[in-house]
């Protein structure tokens, strides 16, 4: 027997646009009814909120296999829920990497019963080495539309190349969806041993730096791979000016390619680092004011299609380092709706689109996430807040880690509900799985 | 009031009047090393730590010296080379010390910051005795000290830093403990041994050393580190040497008055030929002689009791 409930009193804004309507899913997972005045079994509170498909994250790190310590899936799906997210995809780089089918099972069975839609990519080379291929095809048949080495790129063009036209060769068994190849974009060899942005902080600070131009050299070379195979490229977090620019103009030449940022990146920049804690360490690094404001322009004019948060859970041992011994990487799921709706000036049907179904489209996981909310379409949705201001505070967060960079930052918005398969998974900001 | 100096992390928590403090300080402290029985009971019943995460054996002698001739108590905390390796973070590692009842740790580390990290976690007075590539402000201390009992008042006087700048925690202290004082520094290497943007930095810059070499006061040579030649910074050692090593004809060039200085150890034949180290304008014995009194100096302050350092600042966090 369905059970149904009623999202009373919100704006809902999907792709159609914007009205004032309830909403009535169905435990099923689908919805059932948009309009006024419609009865359900229960009912939520959406007065003043925003009623939007559930936002999807093409970038996280839930580190089990391997660092449950510092996260699990079910921990950072809580997490996810939290904020906001309805689908996630996780990235390859745990321990072992996923480059198997029997790993993507492994990770599509851990999180089944969690507060997200787990999904996974599969890394494009065996454990991530960049040496040969990881068998693709039986990826794809276990469910895998995204491929990505994420944590480092593939550094050999050859290779590449390969990877891109192989993935292209693989539709049919992908029920004609596209395969994407998403790139770590960092030439080594010009990155190696540096931990932040090579410029004028890390001069002055004596910490190893890395120029902006690690990142460019590769979305060059895979921005003419693309052209050279006519296979998809998706390029992950994107943080420098001349990475937006190029990404523009193979956009205006039309080629295949996509790119997501990350919050942290249009949110914080190197200076941060002036206090050698490495909570401020990510790769790729924080960048200069005028890459923040490029990437900005990316994600207003579109060059930019996803806001991801690249969410890196780290152990306080592990961050208890100095700059240079620590890993890379900072939370980000349960901020990062916050942190856009704050810090962009772009109406929130933007930023929607940018968290929810642009994302979607690119993982292949649109209608059933990023879908408009329509009667028969499928119940993921996410109740915000826009206007309500709270402050951010590690410790109250899911994740089993507390790495945020913006610990005790005051920011607009925050997510009152997320409806997963037509159940509540989140009510009052409070997680039920 | 101004709140006493905790720790000493870098030369920028240090202001004009706090160095000038330190150096008569260490005046004084010169004299004590001078007498029959060099020690004086300044830091009695005080304990202090080694932390040296890094191979420093002259370092560490000056400062244990310094920490012996004001009666502290000094131990050695024996951590080889990084506490990643030992699988212990190096807040547990501090905590440990500092669980023993110190007063202070003296910190040596290959990493830019890691003495940042520990004073923000111990209530122990921190000194960084170089960290990384970032500071080394005991050295630019006792190098201020050197080259004013030589040269008298350091304003309007000209720095001229020659080689490894990139790599140099000490090129990074002495450029803004020179400045502080009111001297010009100008910065002599290839743009591949010079940090990436300095544009901010208030230094001169040029790749001629013959351009600048007549003008200098003190003509300041850092060590090449030798192993560093495996990332091929330049091309041969030699060819190093022939264009930016002090070499006997461009120390000719030097002011009668100019002094050649370089932190130790020093590569004969690299940086700088040998017989011009042995020169009397070569200050290296004094800069270390020098150096323990200026440790004396900086344990005492942050240590003893009794020194005012007037409009000093805060240590930054």
């Amino acid at each position: 027997m369905t059970s149904t409930t009623a999202i009373r009193g919100g704006t809902v804004i999907d792709s159609a646009g914007s009205r004032r309507a309830d909403v009535v899913v169905g435990s099923d997972g689908s919805i059932i009814e948009v309009g006024a005045d419609l009865k359900a079994d229960s009912s939520i509170d959406a007065t003043g909120c925003v009623v939007t498909p559930g936002l999807v994250d093409l970038h996280v790190h839930l580190r089990e296999p391997g660092r449950e310590e510092a996260e699990t899936i079910e921990t950072g799906a809580r997490g996810a829920a939290l904020g906001g997210f309805t689908a996630i995809l996780a990235m390859p780089n745990t321990t072992p990497a996923v480059d198997t089918a029997a790993m993507v099972n492994e990770i599509r069975h851990l999180g089944r019963g969690t507060a997200c839609d787990v999904h996974t990519s599969g890394a494009i080379t065996v454990g991530r080495r960049g040496e040969a291929l990881s068998p693709m095809a039986e990826m794809v048949r276990a469910g895998v539309r995204v491929f990505t080495d994420d944590g480092t790129g593939v550094q050999d063009p050859q290779l590449m190349r390969t990877a891109l036209e192989y993935a292209g060769s693989l539709t049919h068994l992908s029920g004609g969806r596209a395969i994407v190849l998403a790139q770590h974009c960092e030439v080594s060899a010009l990155s190696g041993g540096g931990f932040m942005h090579e410029g004028s902080w890390s001069s002055s600070l004596g910490i190893p730096g890395q120029p902006a131009e690690a990142e460019e050299l590769m979305v060059m070379r895979d921005i003419a791979l693309s052209k050279l195979t006519g296979v998809r490229v998706h390029f992950q977090h994107m943080s420098t000016a001349g990475s937006v620019e190029m990404i523009r103009a193979a956009k205006a030449a039309g080629l295949p390619v996509t790119a997501e940022a990350t919050t942290h990146h249009f949110t914080l920049t190197d200076e941060s680092c002036n206090t050698y804690d490495p909570v401020f360490k990510v790769h790729p690094p924080l960048r200069t004011d005028l890459d923040v404001a490029a990437v900005k322009e990316g994600l207003a004019d579109g060059t930019i299609d996803a806001i991801a948060t690249d969410h890196a859970p780290h152990t306080p041992e592990d961050k208890e380092l100095t700059f240079a011994e620590a890993p890379p990487g900072m939370l980000g799921l349960e901020t990062a709706f916050a942190l856009a709706n704050s810090e962009l000036d772009l109406p929130i049907e933007v930023i929607l689109a940018l968290m929810s179904w642009r994302p979607a489209a690119i993982a292949g996981l649109d209608p059933a996430h990023g879908g408009p909310i329509v009667a028969g379409g499928a119940a993921n949705i996410t109740v915000i807040d826009p206007e309500i201001r709270w402050t951010i505070s590690g410790a109250a967060m899911a994740s089993r880690s507390n790495n945020t960079p913006y610990e005790g930052r005051t920011v607009r918005g925050r997510v009152r509900h997320t409806i997963l398969a037509g159940r509540p998974v989140v009510v009052d900001g409070e997680a039920l799985l | 009031m101004n709140a006493p100096i905790r720790n000493l992390l870098s030369i920028a928590d240090l202001d004009r009047a706090a160095i000038e403090q330190i150096l008569e300080l260490t005046e004084s402290f010169a004299e004590v090393g001078e007498r029959s029985i060099p020690k004086v009971p300044a830091l009695r019943g005080k304990t202090i730590a080694w932390l040296f995460y890094e191979d420093s054996t002259r370092t560490r002698l000056s400062f244990e010296t310094a920490a012996k001739r004001l009666s502290a108590d000094t131990m050695n905390f024996s951590v080889g080379t990084s506490s990643v390796k030992k699988g212990e973070s190096l807040r547990d590692t501090v905590n440990t010390i500092e669980a023993m009842g110190i007063d202070g740790v003296v910190v040596r580390h290959g990493d830019a910051g890691a003495p940042h990290r520990i004073a923000e976690w111990v209530d122990a007075a921190v000194v960084n005795a170089g960290d990384g590539w970032n500071q080394h402000p005991t050295q630019s201390l006792l190098d201020l000290y050197t080259a004013r009992s030589r040269l008298g008042d350091l304003d309007g006087r000209h720095l001229v830093v020659v080689g490894d700048i990139k790599h140099s925690r000490v090129a990074r202290s002495n450029v803004m403990a020179f400045t502080e004082m009111g001297a010009r520094v100008t910065l002599v290497a290839p743009r591949t041994l010079l940090p990436a943007d300095l544009d901010q930095w208030p230094v001169g810059v040029t790749h001629d050393l013959d351009s600048v070499i007549e003008s200098a006061d003190i003509c300041y040579l850092l060590r090449m580190q030798l192993e560093r030649q495996e990332q091929a910074y330049v091309p041969t050692l030699r060819e190093f040497h022939t264009e930016w090593g002090l070499d006997t004809r461009r120390s000719a060039m030097l002011p009668d008055h100019a002094l050649i200085m370089h932190p130790g150890p020093m590569n004969r034949g690299v940086e700088i030929d040998g017989l011009v180290a042995d020169q009397p304008n070569s200050v290296m014995t004094q800069q270390v002689t020098n150096g323990v009194a200026v440790r004396m100096a900086v344990l005492y302050v942050l240590l003893g009791s009794g020194l005012d350092l007037v409009d000093q600042r805060l240590a930054v966090a």
